[in-house]
C-alpha cells in the first residue's frame, strides 16, 4: 500500500509544518506586534509598526533590556478579525513573547481578547477607544472617552459658545458609545435634544453630498453649529472633500473630529481645511525638547524628513517605556511580575508631562485641541492644565456610572460594581 | 452502490483525512515537550481550516456539479456562524462584562430592554443548530426559487448572488438589527456548560469539524455518484438539452442550492466556537471571492480539490503573514496567476499525473481493479 | 473664508502701510510695547488673545495691519530670538529692524490664532473696512455684517447715508431691518417694514428672529412673520429637491464613471476583471504623481493626467492581458481567479512603492468653489465637472466603439471570434487592445475619483462590487444600459437616503441592493437585454 506510506508522510508534513514552528534564539526576549500592514486598515497601522521597531531598536542600543537583547515579532494579521485572534494566540503560545503591542479597531480588540486572558498575554493597546471595558491583561496607552471627548466637547460648549451639535460618526462601537457619552453630557449641559442631530454611515462611506447638505441646513437654523466627527480612516477624506466643496468653512461650521490625526491629514489637501478641530492627547507641533527629539529620531529611522507622528505613536512610546520601566522593576518578563510592577509606574509622555499607569490599567493623559493649519499639522489651541485621569467606565451612562476597575489588590477586578459592592458587572 | 461512491480518490481522500485527523488528536494527547505534541494552537488552527474545506465543499457541489458560479456563499455559512453564535452569546450569561444573566452585552449598551424576538429559543442547543442549518437553508431557497425560475443564470447570478452577500453584509453592520453591529457576536464563555477555550474543547471541536467534513464529503460523492448527481453534470454542460428532455432544471438547480446552503451553514456553525468571534466581515464579497478561488485552485468537480485548495490557500495565508509580513500579497497573488494559467485544472489535477508516474512502482493489483 | 482673507491681506497691506505715519512703513518696523510683543510671541494660545484685545483697542492703522497679518498667517516668531517676522513673497521681513532676512524655516514659528480669535479679528477689520475706498472691499464686508450684525444701528444709519453702492446699500437695510427686529423697544410700522425686507433672505440669525415674531401678539406682525417663514421654508424646500436631483446625478456619474470601463472589459470581452478596481487606483495614484513632478501647478498637473492616466492604466491593462489573461479565454471564469491575484500584487506594490497611507491630491483651483445658479441655489463645480467629465468619457468610448475600427473589430470578434478571424480580423490583437482601453476608461475614472476621495491603497477595493453591480443591472454587453443603470442607481439611491435622518445613507444602500437583486429575478439579462447571436451565451 505505497499510497498509505504517502498519505502518512503527508500528514507528518502537515503536522511539521504547522506545529513545530518553535523557533531557537533562546536569549533574547521577544515582543510581539500585532498590527495590520494589508487590508483597509494597513493605512493607519502600518506606522505603528515601524515605531515598535524604532523604541525596540533603541532599546536594543542602549543594551537590551535585562541584559538580554529584545526581538521583535512581526506578523500581518490583514484586517481580518479572527486572523488577530489566530496570530495573537501564534504570538502568545507559538513565539512566547513577553508582550504584544499592537490593534487599532474595536473588534480587533474584542477578538484577541479571550486569547490574551486565557493564556495570560499582555497586550498594550494604543489608540483612543469607546471604555467600557477593562482587562487584566490589557494595558489601555490610549484614551478613554473621558480623556478625549468631554474636554472636546466642553471646549466647543464653553471656549466657542456652540449650541448645535452634529453627531456624525461610523456605525461601529466607538463612536456609538463616545455619541452615547456625549449625548448624555450635552443634555445634562442644558442643551436641547432638539440641537442634537446623530447620523452614522457605513466604513469607507465616500458619497456624503446629501449628509453634508443636511449638516449645513441644520446648521442655518441661527444658531452656532459644530460638529462632533467620529467618521473612521477612510471615510474622513471623502468627508472633508465634501465639505470644502459645498463652502462649509471653520468659520461657519466647525468639525471637531476624534479619529483625525497627523496622519490622516497627510493623506488630504488641507489648505481648505484650517480651523477645523481635533482632540487627542498628543500633536505633533507640541514644542518639548523630548518631542522635537523623538521627531528628529523617527525621521531618521523611517528614512523619511516628511514622515509624521501622531497620538496612538506616543501611546506606544509610552506603553513600551513602561513596559520596559516594569520589566526592570520586576526583573522578570513574566506577565504577572510584570502586571504587579507596572500600576503607579510613571514614564515623561512626550509632552512634557508625565504618563501614570493607574490602577484601572489606563493612564494620566493631558488633552489638547488642535486647529488644522495649511501646512497638515495641528496647532494647539487649548489644552488642559495636567493630565487627566483614564476611566475604564464612563460617568454618564447609567449602565457603567457605579462601575469601577482596580487591578491591585484587594478587589482585582475590572468590573467593580460599587453599589453591590461586588465583582462583576451592573447586575440587572 | 458503496464501491461507486467509493472510488479511488475517494478512499484515498478518506483515508488521508483519517490518519490525519487521528494524528492531530492522538498528538493534541502527548506530553507539550514531545516531538509528537500538537499544540492547541495548531488544533484550532487546524479546526479553523475544516471548517473552511466544507464551506469549500459546498460551492464545489454547485459550481463543479452544477455550474452554478455563486459569490455570495460567504453569506450561508455567516448566517450558519451567527446562528450558534446567538446559542453561545445567550450562554455567556452574568459572566459578561455588564453581567446581564437575560441579554448580551451589546443589548444592554444599546439600552435594549428584552431580547428581540428572533433571539428567542437561541438558548437551547438543538434549536440553534437547527436554525445554523434552516436559516441559510430557507434563504438559499427564496433566493434560488425566485432566480432559477427566472432563469437567471451565469455571470448575472453570481453578481446579484454577490449582491446579496453585500446586501446582508451591510445589514449586519447595523447596530440595530440586534446582531452586535461591527463588533459582531464574540467574547464566547462556555459549550454545552464547558469552558470554550479549554484544550480539551479545542479538541472536541476539530473531531467534530473533522467528522462534519467527512460526512459532508460523502454526502456530496452520495449526490455526486447517483443519478441526480449525472444529471447535475449534465445540467452543467448543456441545461437547454436537458430541459427538453424532460427534466426540471430549476427545480434540480434549487434542491442541491439549498443543499449547499445548508452544508455551508453547518461550516459556519462549527466555526464561529473555534474562531471565537463572528462578525460581519465575513459577509463581506471578497471573503466568498476568495472561497471560489480555494475551489478553482484546488480544481473544481473534484470534491478532494476544494478541500486541498481550502487547506492550500489558508495555510499558506497563515504561514505567509507571518513568515512575509510585508510582501506576502505578492506570493498569494502569485500563486493564484501562476495556477490558474499553468494549471487550468488546479492543484488536484497534479494527482493523477503524479499516480501515473507513481504507478509503474506502486501497487499493480489497485490499479487494474480500478480501471476494468 | 480664510483664503478670500489671505488675499485681501496682500491687497490690504501695501494700503494700510501707505496710508499710516512713517513708523509703519515697510522696512522701518512696528513700534509694538514689548508686553504685547511678549503676549504675541507666547506660546499659550490665551496670552495671545490679550495682545489681540489690546490691539484692538488700539485701532490704529499699525495695529490693523498687525492684525491682519495675524488673522492672515503671515506672522511668523523666531523661535530663539523671540523677534516677530513678517512673511512676504521674498522671505521673511523683521517686523521691528530693517533688513529683510531669510532665516532657516524650521526656526520661524507662526503666530496661531484660534477660531474665537479670528472672529474678532475679522469682526474688527471688517467694521474698518465698511470706510474702505474700494466698494468691492464694502461689498464683502457689509456682506459678512449680514451674519454677525454687532454694529450700532446709528452708525449704520450713518453709512448708509454716505453709501452709493447699491448693493451695499441693500445689505446695510438688511442689517437694519434685523436690528429693528431684535429691537424689543421698535414700533410696530418699523417692525412690519424690516418684515417685508427679510422676506426671502436665508441668513439663519434673521430666521430666528422672525420665528420669535411669529408669537407676537399683534396678528399682523405674526401674520407677516409667518408669511416671511413659509416663504423662506418653501424655497428651501425646493432648494433641497434640486439638491437632490444634482446629488443623484453626481453619484449616478461616479458609478458610471467607474463602471464603463468593466463594461468593456466584462461586458464585451467577458472577463470578470478583480483587478477593474486597481485600474482605478492607478488612475488616482496618476494624479498624485504628477503633482508631484509639477509641484505648484495643480491644474496643469490635473489636466495632463487624464491622458496619462488614460495611458498609465491602458499600458498596465495590456500587459496583464498579454502576460495572463491571453491564456484564459474560453474559460471565462478563471479570469476571476487569476485578476484577483493581479489586484492583491497591485494593491502590494502601491503600499511599497509609494506607502500605505493615502496620498494627498491637491485640488485644481477651477474645480473648487460653488457655482451660484440662483440667489439661494448654488451647486459645487467639482462636482459639476465630474458630471461633464463622465459624459464626455462615456461619448468618446460610444464613438470609439460604434464608429471606429477598432469598434468595429472588437463587436466582431465578441460576437464570432472564428469568423471575425476568417475575415481577417487580428483577434488576439483586438483582444489586447480592448483590454487596454477598458482599463484606460478605469484609469480615466480614478483621475475624477481623486477628487472625491482617498487615493490610496484599497480605493479600488470600495468600488468594485458596485461596478459589476452597475454593468449587470444595465445589461451586460450594452453601453446604454450602464449609463443608464449607473446614473438611476444613483438617483433612487439619493432619494431614498432621507428615509432615515440617522442611518438613511446605510439603508438606502441595502435597499439598493434589493431592488436591483429582485429587479434581475424579473429581467434577468437587466435593463437592456443584449439581442441576437452574442446574447446567446
Amino acid at each position: 500500500m505505497r499510497f498509505m506510506k504517502l498519505a502518512i508522510a503527508l500528514v507528518t508534513l502537515g503536522v511539521m509544518l504547522g506545529g513545530v514552528t518553535a523557533r531557537a534564539a533562546e536569549n533574547t526576549i521577544k515582543v510581539g506586534i500585532l498590527h495590520s500592514l494589508s487590508g483597509t486598515m494597513a493605512i493607519s497601522e502600518t506606522t505603528l509598526k515601524d515605531a515598535m521597531l524604532m523604541f525596540i531598536d533603541e532599546q536594543n542600543k542602549r543594551g537590551g533590556l535585562l541584559g538580554q537583547k529584545l526581538e521583535a515579532v512581526v506578523v500581518d494579521p490583514a484586517s481580518d478579525w479572527p486572523m488577530f485572534a489566530e496570530k495573537a494566540r501564534a504570538l502568545l503560545t507559538q513565539d512566547k513573547v513577553a508582550a504584544v503591542f499592537g490593534c487599532w479597531t474595536s473588534v480587533s480588540r474584542k477578538s484577541v481578547l479571550p486569547v490574551f486572558e486565557e493564556a495570560n498575554g499582555l497586550l498594550f493597546y494604543p489608540v483612543q477607544y469607546e471604555g467600557q471595558e477593562s482587562s487584566r491583561n490589557v494595558i489601555y496607552t490610549g484614551a478613554a472617552p473621558n480623556q478625549q471627548a468631554i474636554p472636546a466637547v466642553d471646549y466647543l460648549l464653553k471656549e466657542m459658545g456652540i449650541k448645535r451639535f452634529v453627531l456624525a460618526g461610523t456605525d461601529y462601537v466607538f463612536p456609538r458609545t463616545a455619541n452615547k457619552i456625549v449625548e448624555a453630557y450635552l443634555l445634562r449641559q442644558g442643551v436641547a435634544q432638539d440641537d442634537i442631530m446623530i447620523n452614522y454611515t457605513p466604513f469607507g462611506y465616500a458619497d456624503w453630498q446629501s449628509i453634508v447638505a443636511d449638516i449645513k441646513r441644520f446648521g442655518s437654523a441661527g444658531r452656532k453649529t459644530a460638529v462632533i466627527s467620529t467618521i473612521n480612516g477612510d471615510a474622513n477624506v471623502p468627508f472633508y472633500k465634501e465639505l470644502v466643496n459645498q463652502g462649509i468653512t471653520a468659520d461657519l461650521i466647525p468639525v471637531m473630529a476624534f479619529s483625525v490625526g497627523e496622519e490622516e491629514l497627510s493623506g488630504i489637501d488641507t489648505r481648505p481645511l484650517a480651523g477645523h478641530l481635533a482632540a487627542w492627547n498628543y500633536f505633533m507641533s507640541v514644542e518639548t525638547p523630548e518631542n522635537e527629539a523623538f521627531i528628529e529620531k523617527w525621521h531618521a529611522f523611517v528614512n523619511d524628513p516628511k514622515r509624521v507622528t501622531n497620538d496612538p505613536m506616543e501611546a506606544h512610546y509610552i506603553g513600551f517605556n513602561l513596559w520596559v520601566k516594569a520589566v526592570e522593576k520586576a526583573r522578570s518578563t513574566d506577565v504577572d511580575d510584570v502586571l504587579k510592577a507596572i500600576v503607579g509606574l510613571e514614564v515623561p509622555n512626550l509632552t512634557g508631562g508625565k504618563a501614570r499607569l493607574l490602577p484601572n490599567h489606563h493612564i494620566t493623559k493631558p488633552v489638547f485641541i488642535g486647529e488644522i493649519t495649511e501646512e497638515g499639522q495641528f496647532q494647539v489651541v487649548w489644552q488642559t492644565p495636567g493630565e487627566i485621569p483614564g476611566d475604564a467606565w464612563s460617568d454618564y451612562l447609567p449602565e457603567s456610572q457605579d462601575l469601577e476597575a482596580d487591578w491591585t489588590a484587594p478587589l482585582n477586578c475590572g468590573n467593580y460594581n460599587l453599589k453591590t459592592k461586588t465583582c462583576g458587572g451592573s447586575g440587572n | 452502490m458503496l464501491t461507486r461512491i467509493f472510488d479511488r480518490p475517494t478512499r484515498i481522500f478518506f483515508l488521508c483525512a483519517l490518519f490525519f485527523s487521528a494524528a492531530v488528536i492522538i498528538g493534541a494527547c502527548f506530553p507539550p515537550d514531545g516531538l509528537w505534541h500538537v499544540s492547541p494552537y495548531t488544533v484550532s488552527l487546524l479546526g479553523k481550516y475544516l471548517c473552511y474545506a466544507i464551506l469549500a465543499l459546498s460551492i464545489d457541489l454547485v459550481w463543479g456539479y452544477l455550474g452554478i458560479l455563486s459569490l455570495g456563499h460567504g453569506a450561508f455559512f455567516a448566517l450558519g456562524g451567527y446562528a450558534f453564535g446567538m446559542y453561545l452569546m445567550r450562554h455567556i450569561g452574568t459572566q459578561g462584562v455588564y453581567a446581564s444573566a437575560e441579554l448580551p452585552d451589546f443589548m444592554v449598551f444599546l439600552n435594549w430592554k428584552e431580547l428581540p424576538w428572533y433571539w428567542q429559543g437561541s438558548d437551547m442547543f438543538v434549536f440553534a443548530c437547527l436554525l445554523a442549518v434552516l436559516v441559510p437553508g430557507l434563504l438559499a431557497f427564496i433566493f434560488g426559487w425566485t432566480a432559477f425560475r427566472s432563469r437567471v443564470s451565469g455571470v448575472y447570478f453570481s453578481i446579484i448572488s454577490q449582491a446579496m452577500t453585500y446586501a446582508l453584509m451591510l445589514a449586519f453592520y447595523l447596530n440595530e438589527l440586534g446582531f452586535g453591529g461591527n463588533n459582531g457576536l464574540t467574547d464566547f464563555k462556555t459549550l454545552l456548560g464547558f469552558e470554550i477555550h479549554s484544550p480539551t474543547m479545542t479538541v472536541a471541536l476539530f473531531a467534530l469539524s473533522s467528522l462534519a467534513l467527512l460526512l459532508t464529503y460523502f454526502l456530496c460523492r452520495l449526490l455526486a455518484s447517483s443519478r441526480l448527481g449525472l444529471v447535475c453534470i449534465a445540467v452543467r454542460d448543456n441545461e437547454e438539452r436537458i430541459r427538453f428532455t424532460g427534466y426540471r432544471v430549476e427545480h434540480i438547480k434549487l434542491a442541491v442550492f439549498t443543499l449547499s446552503a445548508m452544508l455551508a451553514g453547518i461550516a459556519g456553525a462549527l466555526y464561529v466556537p473555534q474562531v471565537g468571534i463572528i462578525n460581519p466581515s465575513v459577509f463581506s464579497p471578497l471573503f466568498s471571492v476568495e472561497m471560489v478561488i480555494c475551489v478553482a485552485l484546488g480544481g473544481r468537480g473534484l470534491l478532494y480539490g476544494a478541500v486541498l485548495g481550502a487547506f492550500v490557500i489558508n495555510f499558506a495565508k497563515s504561514w505567509l503573514t507571518t513568515a512575509l509580513p510585508d510582501s506576502w500579497l505578492f506570493a498569494l497573488g502569485a500563486i493564484f496567476v501562476l495556477v490558474t494559467v499553468l494549471l487550468p485544472q488546479g492543484i488536484a489535477a497534479l494527482f493523477p499525473r503524479a499516480w501515473t508516474l507513481l504507478r509503474p512502482l506502486g501497487n499493480r493489483m489497485k490499479y487494474g481493479n480500478k480501471n476494468a | 473664508m480664510i483664503r478670500h482673507y489671505f488675499r485681501l491681506l496682500f491687497m490690504l497691506l501695501p494700503l494700510l502701510w501707505a496710508a499710516a505715519p512713517g513708523s509703519v512703513l515697510a522696512g522701518q518696523g512696528i513700534y509694538l510695547p514689548p508686553e504685547v510683543k511678549a503676549s504675541l510671541s507666547s506660546l499659550n494660545v490665551n496670552e495671545r488673545s490679550v495682545a489681540i484685545a489690546a490691539l484692538i483697542q488700539d485701532n490704529s492703522e499699525e495695529a490693523a495691519a498687525l492684525l491682519s497679518a495675524l488673522q492672515g498667517g503671515v506672522l511668523y516668531v523666531q523661535r530663539e530670538e523671540n523677534e516677530l517676522y513678517l512673511q512676504g513673497p521674498d522671505g521673511f521681513t523683521a517686523l521691528t529692524g530693517t533688513e529683510a532676512v531669510n532665516p532657516e524655516r524650521g526656526r520661524m514659528r507662526r503666530v496661531g490664532t484660534n477660531i474665537r480669535q479670528r472672529d474678532e479679528i475679522i469682526r474688527f477689520l471688517n467694521i474698518r473696512s465698511l470706510k474702505h475706498p474700494l466698494a468691492e472691499t464694502r461689498r464683502k464686508a457689509s456682506a459678512a455684517l449680514l451674519t454677525a450684525p454687532d454694529i450700532e444701528p446709528a452708525t449704520l444709519r450713518g453709512l448708509l447715508a454716505a453709501e452709493e453702492d447699491t448693493v451695499t446699500r441693500n445689505n446695510y437695510t438688511k442689517i437694519l431691518a434685523i436690528k429693528t427686529l431684535s429691537d424689543s423697544g421698535a414700533g410696530r410700522a418699523e417692525l412690519l417694514a424690516a418684515l417685508r425686507e427679510l422676506t426671502v433672505l436665508h441668513t439663519p440669525e434673521a430666521q430666528q428672529l422672525i420665528r420669535a415674531r411669529r408669537a407676537s401678539s399683534d396678528p399682523q406682525i405674526a401674520q407677516s412673520a409667518d408669511r416671511a417663514l413659509r416663504q423662506t421654508e418653501a424655497t428651501i424646500q425646493h432648494i433641497a429637491l434640486f439638491e437632490t436631483i444634482f446629488f443623484g446625478l453626481s453619484l449616478g456619474s461616479v458609478l458610471v464613471l467607474i463602471a464603463v470601463g468593466l463594461a468593456i472589459t466584462f461586458g464585451v470581452m467577458g472577463v470578470i476583471n478583480m483587478a477593474h478596481g486597481e485600474m482605478v487606483m492607478l488612475g488616482a495614484y496618476t494624479v498624485w504623481g504628477l503633482q508631484q513632478l509639477l509641484p505648484g501647478q495643480a491644474d496643469l498637473a490635473f489636466v495632463l493626467a487624464i491622458p496619462a492616466a488614460l495611458l498609465v492604466a491602458g499600458a498596465t491593462g495590456a500587459l496583464i492581458e498579454r502576460t495572463v489573461i491571453r491564456f484564459l479565454y474560453g474559460r471565462p471564469l478563471e479570469t476571476l481567479l487569476a485578476t484577483f491575484g493581479v489586484s492583491l500584487i497591485l494593491q502590494q506594490l502601491a503600499r511599497t512603492l509609494i506607502s500605505p497611507m493615502n496620498r494627498a491630491v491637491e485640488t485644481p483651483a477651477f474645480m473648487s468653489g460653488m457655482w451660484q445658479i440662483t440667489e439661494h441655489f448654488s451647486i459645487t463645480c467639482g462636482r459639476m465637472y465630474i458630471i461633464v467629465f463622465c459624459l464626455a468619457v462615456f461619448a468618446m468610448i460610444y464613438l470609439v466603439m460604434r464608429h471606429t475600427r477598432l469598434g468595429l473589430s472588437v463587436r466582431a470578434v465578441t460576437q464570432n471570434r472564428a469568423m471575425a478571424r476568417a475575415v481577417g480580423v487580428n483577434s488576439s490583437r483586438v483582444d489586447t487592445l480592448t483590454f487596454a482601453l477598458g482599463s484606460g476608461v478605469a484609469g480615466m475614472a480614478g483621475v475624477a475619483l481623486s477628487q472625491l476621495t482617498n487615493v490610496g491603497p484599497n480605493l479600488g477595493q470600495s468600488y468594485i462590487v458596485d461596478s459589476f453591480m452597475v454593468v449587470v443591472f444595465g445589461g451586460v454587453g450594452n453601453l446604454w444600459g450602464t449609463l443608464a443603470g449607473g446614473l438611476i442607481i444613483g438617483m433612487v439611491n439619493k432619494f431614498l437616503e432621507p428615509i432615515n435622518p440617522i442611518n438613511g445613507a446605510i439603508l438606502a444602500k441595502i435597499l439598493i441592493m434589493a431592488g436591483v437583486i429582485l429587479f434581475i429575478q424579473k429581467h434577468p439579462r437587466g435593463l437592456f437585454p443584449q439581442k441576437g447571436r452574442a446574447a446567446v451565451q
